[in-house]
């Protein structure tokens, strides 16, 4: 789907991408994980050529993306970027209606179009369609940003910290409805982040750079239990591996036969949920609702990284 | 009741006014003339105006007591005037008493609206109102007999295409500049390397005296007119109306240009990066969002632009540009405060009203 072949950009005497390559399937999500200038925003901006690459190039289901005019290129490819950027001049409906409008879809289609995504980012669309940006919250500006990025059905989703600028709470609510919307389109999905929790929470493969080198590029529980080097241990935090370790995995996973003391747990938590359910309440098996139970043993197991 | 403090300084103001001559009367425009009081009535009336004005009485009171006493003082200065029945060359003038009566409750008037507070339409609409009285007053004839319309009446035939000129100098240097100005701006706001040198070539020009520009366009275009085939014929030449253009012109280039690139370079950065990052062309970004993004802030050149020409435009009198100028330094020239006033009038409710009505454009743009 977009293969990244040995791609690297120098501003200056600064190498700001060395050489990286990495191949993205077609409807997954991978994270590009990295401290600030580790250049992830500029591998990123290099797929829909808002920085043009030194050498190396980018395939989009097989074609080099240097021979296509570069504002064509970016209509094919949604891009939702850090404080949203919506228009404040136009209303919600007009600002999703931004890339059809480019690619010169009929009005009609529009309109069906925009309601589509509102009513799927759950606002509905007789109260926000003529809303300006300004009388949104920040999450709604934020899932209007991502509503005009999916607009005209890009194959590939481009996002640079789209969570950045919210708050803990909102912003969780808008991981869990971005990973909803991905999984239910299937749109490849690129996502540039500096925080390890939220890679962990939504990447399929998480791909980790420093100092403009891609170090590693796996599945999250390799990252976790496997860092390729120091740098990627320290980025995962040793403090917190095992419990993030454990957050990626249903507690439903874990269950054997068997009974367990106190009121029985939602089989949809994450085993991180259930441990921190065991310390806290002094137990060491928790019995499931829907039947079997988990214990303390199994949780502290595979916190250990243990199959 | 509760005492309106500016009200208060109005009324003040309004008190030490009623003493000084309210008109002046002269056997013919040149000579001394003798003063004339306001009738007691009115007196008693003005003080009741400034009473209630100076007092926190509902606003609409105020904005009533202010717009009787203006209509007050205009009849009553009309009515004088006519009632002298004074010979075509004697000349009845509005005295100091009267300007500054007429002053307090202009201010008594704007105070009270701008406590009201009113909606953009209410504002429009006492904007169209107090012009379309004003022109009522002047069509009705009552003023005739004042100095300055008796002034204007010897100059009829002329006042029109004066006014024209002026209108043509102060329009015409502003569309100039907004043709040149604002692609200039546009190429300066992409270009940041060119703009010092730019700007302060502007900047320059704009701290020339308007006379020193004069005398260096009379050889140039004087030179221009003779030998570029057909400027001549365009009616090109050292003093007159084409030197007056260009140099409204030129002050008007610094306002523009600036207010371009500022409005341009403060319209929002994550708005133009995601125009960019959906696939708009750079002409796309510029015209969809960069411009309507600053369009307010260019619009406060225009507006800054249009006031200040409408003033400066004053100068091509002297270079025989013609406009309202024109009578401005015939009336210096000849001693006759009554010709001046018949340019600096309609020049100052000009410049008003066009500062005014581009105030509620800017404002209706940035909502």
């Amino acid at each position: 789907m977009i293969e990244i072949r040995n791609l690297s950009r120098r501003f200056g005497p600064v190498t700001a991408v060395d050489d990286v390559s990495l191949t993205i399937a077609k409807g997954e999500m991978v994270a590009l994980v990295g401290t600030s200038g580790s250049g992830k925003t500029t591998l990123l901006r290099m797929i829909n050529r808002l920085v043009e690459p030194t050498s190396g190039a980018v395939l989009l289901n097989g074609q080099d993306t240097a021979g296509l005019p570069a504002h064509l290129l970016r209509r094919r490819i949604g891009y939702a970027i850090q404080g949203h950027g919506l228009f404040p001049h136009y209303s919600v409906a007009r600002n999703i209606a931004a890339v059809p409008e480019l690619l010169g879809w009929p009005a009609a289609q529009i309109r069906e179009r925009v309601d589509e995504l509102l009513t799927l980012f759950g606002m509905p669309p007789a109260d926000f369609r003529d809303r300006r940006p300004a009388a949104l919250s920040g999450g709604q500006q934020q899932r209007v940003g991502v509503a005009r990025a999916l607009a005209a059905r890009p194959e590939v989703l481009l996002m640079d910290e789209p969570f950045g600028a919210l708050d803990p709470v909102t912003r969780a609510q808008a991981q869990a409805d971005l990973r909803r919307i991905q999984r239910q389109l299937g749109t490849t999905t690129i996502l540039v982040t500096h925080d390890m929790e939220e890679a962990l929470a939504l990447g399929d493969r998480i791909a980790v750079m420093d100092r403009g080198r891609l170090v590693q590029c796996a599945d999250p529980a390799t990252i976790l239990t496997r860092p390729a080097t120091d740098f990627v241990a320290r980025l995962t935090g040793r403090s917190d591996r095992p419990f993030r370790l454990l957050g990626l995995l249903p507690v439903a996973d874990l269950v054997e036969p068997g009974e367990a003391e106190g009121a029985p747990v939602d089989p949809e938590l994450s085993a991180r949920e259930a441990l921190a359910e065991c310390l806290w309440s002094g137990r060491s098996a928790l019995p499931l609702a829907g039947g079997g139970r988990v214990t303390l043993d199994r949780l502290t197991e595979r916190a250990r990284g243990a199959e | 009741m509760r005492i309106d403090r500016p009200g208060l300084v109005l009324a003040a103001l309004g008190a030490a006014a009623m003493p000084l001559p309210f008109m002046q009367f002269r056997a013919n425009r040149i000579v001394a003339g003798e003063a004339m009081a306001m009738p007691v009535w009115a007196i008693a009336a003005a003080c009741v105006l400034l009473a209630i004005g100076a007092f926190r009485l509902p606003q609409v009171w105020r904005l009533g007591a202010a717009a009787v006493g203006i209509g007050l003082l205009i009849w009553l200065v009309g009515d004088m005037a006519t009632g002298l029945d004074a010979p075509p060359a004697a000349r009845a003038s509005p005295g100091s008493g009267l300007w500054l009566l007429l002053g307090v409750f202009a201010l008594l008037l704007a105070d009270a609206i701008t406590k009201m507070r009113p909606g953009l339409r209410m504002q429009t609409a006492i904007l169209i109102l107090a012009c379309a009285a004003m022109a009522i007053v002047l069509v009705s004839g009552h003023l005739a007999d004042v100095s300055v319309m008796r002034e204007y009446a010897a100059r009829s035939d002329i006042f029109a295409s004066h006014a024209r000129r002026h209108l043509l100098l102060a329009f015409g240097s502003l569309t100039a500049a907004l043709a040149v100005g604002v692609p200039l701006g546009i190429w300066l706001h992409r270009e940041r390397t060119a703009r010092p040198s730019v700007m302060g070539t502007l900047n320059l020009v704009q701290t020339l005296p308007s006379l020193a520009l004069f005398g260096m366009m009379i050889p140039l275009l004087s030179w221009v007119a003779a030998s570029v085939p057909g400027a001549a014929a365009l009616g090109i030449a050292g003093i007159g109306f084409a030197p007056a253009l260009i140099a409204l012109f030129l002050y008007s280039l610094l306002p523009v240009v600036g207010n371009t690139v500022v409005g341009l370079d403060g319209a929002s950065p994550e708005a133009r990066e995601a125009g960019r990052g959906m696939g708009m062309t750079p002409w796309q970004v510029l015209s969809r969002v960069s411009i309507p993004l600053a369009l307010p802030v260019i619009v406060a050149a225009v507006r800054i632009v249009l006031v200040q020409n409408i003033g400066l435009a004053v100068i091509a009198g002297l270079i025989g540009g013609g406009g309202f100028g024109t009578f401005v330094f015939q009336g210096l020239a000849q001693n006759a405060a009554d010709l001046i006033l018949l340019g600096a009038i309609p020049t100052v409710v000009m410049a008003l009203v066009a500062g005014i009505a581009l105030d509620l454009v800017v404002k209706a743009l940035q909502r």
